[in-house]
């Protein structure tokens, strides 16, 4: 959508060079230049609000000294950025026993997950990267070129406890992805479409249209699909492979500096693509929840991103509420109680759409 | 667990690890996730305590006792004073007697606080450990207000206290306990009744009743166990048979008596004792009496040997001093209950996974610094 409409605009500023691959070159690299620009700003921001609503439930005040103006600063808004900085500024280290290639690999590749996951996001009815036919599953396809990631930081680290949590994310990313790709299936059968605009456009007309209120299934298949996109972004209570009591960090172990800073992006990152589809899989995506109150397009953007937040927020909250599951308690929840569930969800909602035709 | 077997991998947990509460080292098999044996390794924190107090005086012995269990520096005082007075005979006066009584369970709490919280983020929960210690952190404020210090208080001398408490400690003290006690049900709601907790805890690391006495464990994991010994009531020392207080013993609340949610919820439960004794320690409190009455001009005990054991947050603890007459001790040994407590974590933590043998290792509660000594 966004490059057409970049292309085309490009086109008809200067017509005698239009259709001209620069011009195509252009209109592709400023989406990815600007996704790129919101993913830093969503970065900044996500990790204050993890470190303020952290503290809020932590009885304490968190960071207060950084921030703009003098050497007090405000409510330790620029804490991300000095955190960031310092990640970035440091030595760049390497074990010696380390297997080069894919250890230097492997952040790269989470990144390129999270970040092509993010084209098929719809912020509103004309803001979206590409709309693809097929755009919920793209995003769960590219979702899963995390755990290439982590197999590869956890073995090629050389370490035992990366590869611990490689191993654990491995059986825990894939496993959970089937719960996760079922509760979907629900979703399309009813909104009879992969694409995520037209999954939106299904649910027009106000919160009482919303997927999620569709019938009586939904709640449920939201609930299995929220869990398992939470063991999916490795976050607690899953996040069994970086448990920092257990295994010290897990994968990421041997990454300092820069290399650290893109895996710990890619999380928060990966946090807010599976809320996006959650937000629009199930609560409206950017349309309002009110039928022809504030919608238009910048609106949109506002309701998506809210929306969005919302369920980072939950996953933030969730964290710091509830202590971790062990691998078996992960698996057993996952195959003998998600699977069956999301199976009996998918044959009602089938049903369902059946019968009321 | 499993039927299927891979090559068995040797770990190091340690001797810098989050979880191993201090510098321990565990050697683990393992077989995938699999904990097939575990060998802890200690004495990284050795600091010859029994040897040096061979070449110190007897009041300055004090000072390292404070250092071995760094988490229940009273309690450790106290267990020396009570044997330094049996073996020197001498009777301390009511108003002592019940000031260190008030001291020795804020510390209880203050270090079953510590356990408590640390279980959880050793279970992965990271906001229970600062709730806990925000609260632990008032009584430290109130040891800090009587003595200085807030870790190593060097507070209980033979005969006496360093200092008396000040005014306004009692006021402070009660006005805390009416804070901390809504605070202990909201740290037992997040943790104790929390499905997940419940789920990594019970019926894990089960510490069978024979199992738990025939390695000599004490305190707290032994009566998780369904052993009703608590030294304030089997041989009471100090004044503690003047007091109204109950010793929980594990039942298997969730699961099986003696797994890991006992021993961590036999904590919570005496935390809440532990806060009805010093309400009545200060309601009998006297109001005058010198702190320093019976404080001997010197220290030199007779010749002869004494044991004395005291019931620190971690169990029994025992001094046996040895006196030749002069005033430093010919040999002075310390019985820590911490350390009988880990040599039962290979027989009760074996066969269980990885992530299971650190929350047995964390209920069980040790501090490297009273083990290696």
């Amino acid at each position: 959508m966004t490059v057409d409409y970049i292309f085309d605009s490009l086109n008809q500023l200067l017509p005698e060079l239009a259709g001209s691959s620069l011009f195509l070159i252009i209109s592709m690299l400023l989406p990815i230049a600007l996704l790129l620009g919101f993913i830093t700003i969503y970065g900044f921001g996500v990790i204050y609000s993890e470190i303020k609503v952290s503290s809020f439930i932590q009885d304490k005040t968190g960071p207060m000294g950084q921030g703009p103006g003098l050497h007090a600063g405000k409510w330790g808004l620029l804490q991300p950025v000095a955190d960031g900085l310092k990640l970035f500024i440091k030595e760049d280290i390497i074990p010696a026993s380390a297997d080069r290639p894919l250890f230097i690999l492997a952040p790269f590749l989470i990144f390129i997950g999270a970040l092509t996951s993010f084209i098929a996001v719809p912020f509103g009815e004309k803001i979206i990267i590409t709309d693809m036919n097929i755009g919920i599953f793209y995003i769960v396809g590219m979702g899963s070129l995390a755990v290439i990631a982590l197999i590869l930081a956890g073995w090629s680290s050389n370490n035992k406890w990366a590869l611990y949590g490689g191993m654990r994310s491995a059986a825990q990313i894939i496993s959970y992805e089937i719960p996760a790709g079922i509760s979907l299936v629900a979703v399309i059968m009813i909104a009879s479409s992969l694409s995520m605009q037209e999954i939106i456009a299904y649910q027009s007309g106000g919160i009482t249209n919303w997927i999620i209120f569709d019938n009586p299934f939904m709640p449920i298949v939201f609930i299995i699909f929220f869990i398992s996109t939470l063991a999916e972004t490795n976050r607690t209570p899953f996040d069994l492979p970086e448990s920092e009591s257990e295994l010290v960090a897990g994968f990421v172990t041997e990454y300092s500096g820069t290399r650290y800073a893109i895996f710990f992006l890619s999380e928060y990152a990966n946090m807010f693509v599976v809320s996006a589809v959650s937000a629009t899989a199930f609560f409206g995506g950017w349309q309002s929840p009110v039928d022809g109150f504030l919608d238009s397009p910048a609106w949109s953007v506002f309701w998506m991103i809210s929306k969005t937040f919302f369920l980072v927020f939950v996953m933030i909250w969730i964290r710091w509420t509830v202590p971790r599951l062990r691998v078996d308690q992960l698996m057993h929840m996952c195959w003998k109680v998600f699977i069956p569930i999301g199976l009996f969800n998918v044959f009602g909602v089938a049903i369902w759409t059946i019968l009321r035709g | 667990m499993g039927l299927v077997h891979g090559e068995q991998m040797v770990l190091n947990i340690g001797p810098q690890h989050p979880a191993t509460h201090g510098v321990l080292r565990l050697q683990v098999r393992t077989d995938g996730e699999v904990v097939s044996q575990i060998t802890p390794y200690m004495g990284y924190l050795h600091r010859c305590f029994e040897k040096h107090c061979e070449n110190v005086t007897y009041e300055q012995v004090i000072p390292f006792t404070d250092r071995c269990d760094y988490l229940s520096s009273m309690s450790m005082n106290f267990g020396y004073v009570v044997a330094m007075e049996k073996l020197m005979d001498i009777k301390v006066n009511d108003r002592v007697e019940h000031i260190r009584v008030i001291m020795a369970e804020l510390q209880r709490i203050a270090s079953h606080l510590l356990c408590t919280g640390v279980y959880g983020l050793d279970l992965g929960a990271f906001t229970p450990f600062l709730w806990a210690l925000r609260d632990r952190e008032r009584i430290l404020d109130l040891f800090e207000f009587t003595c200085g210090a807030r870790l190593l208080y060097n507070y209980m001398w033979v005969g006496g206290l360093s200092h008396d408490i000040p005014t306004g400690f009692v006021e402070s003290t009660l006005e805390f306990l009416d804070y901390f006690e809504p605070k202990v049900d909201e740290l037992e709601n997040i943790l104790a009744h929390n499905k997940i907790l419940v789920e990594r805890s019970a019926d894990i690391g089960v510490m069978p009743k024979d199992v738990a006495i025939s390695y000599g464990v004490t305190g707290p994991n032994l009566r998780a166990s369904g052993v009703n010994w608590d030294l304030r009531k089997n041989d009471p020392y100090s004044i503690y048979d003047r007091f109204e207080f109950d010793v929980p013993v594990g039942v298997g609340g969730k699961g099986t008596v003696g797994d890991c949610w006992d021993r961590f919820y036999v904590r919570i439960i005496e935390i809440r004792e532990s806060v009805k004794i010093i309400r009545q320690a200060i309601a009998s409190m006297p109001k005058e009496g010198d702190v320093h009455q019976s404080l001997p001009k010197k220290i030199r005990p007779p010749k002869g040997s004494i044991y004395a054991r005291t019931e620190t947050p971690r169990g029994d603890l025992g001094y046996y001093i040895e006196s030749d007459g002069s005033p430093i001790p010919y040999r002075l040994k310390m019985r820590s209950p911490a350390f009988t407590a880990l040599s039962v974590l290979d027989e009760i933590a074996s066969g269980w996974l990885l992530s299971d043998v650190l929350a047995i290792l964390g209920s069980l509660d040790i501090v490297l610094g009273e083990i290696d000594r």
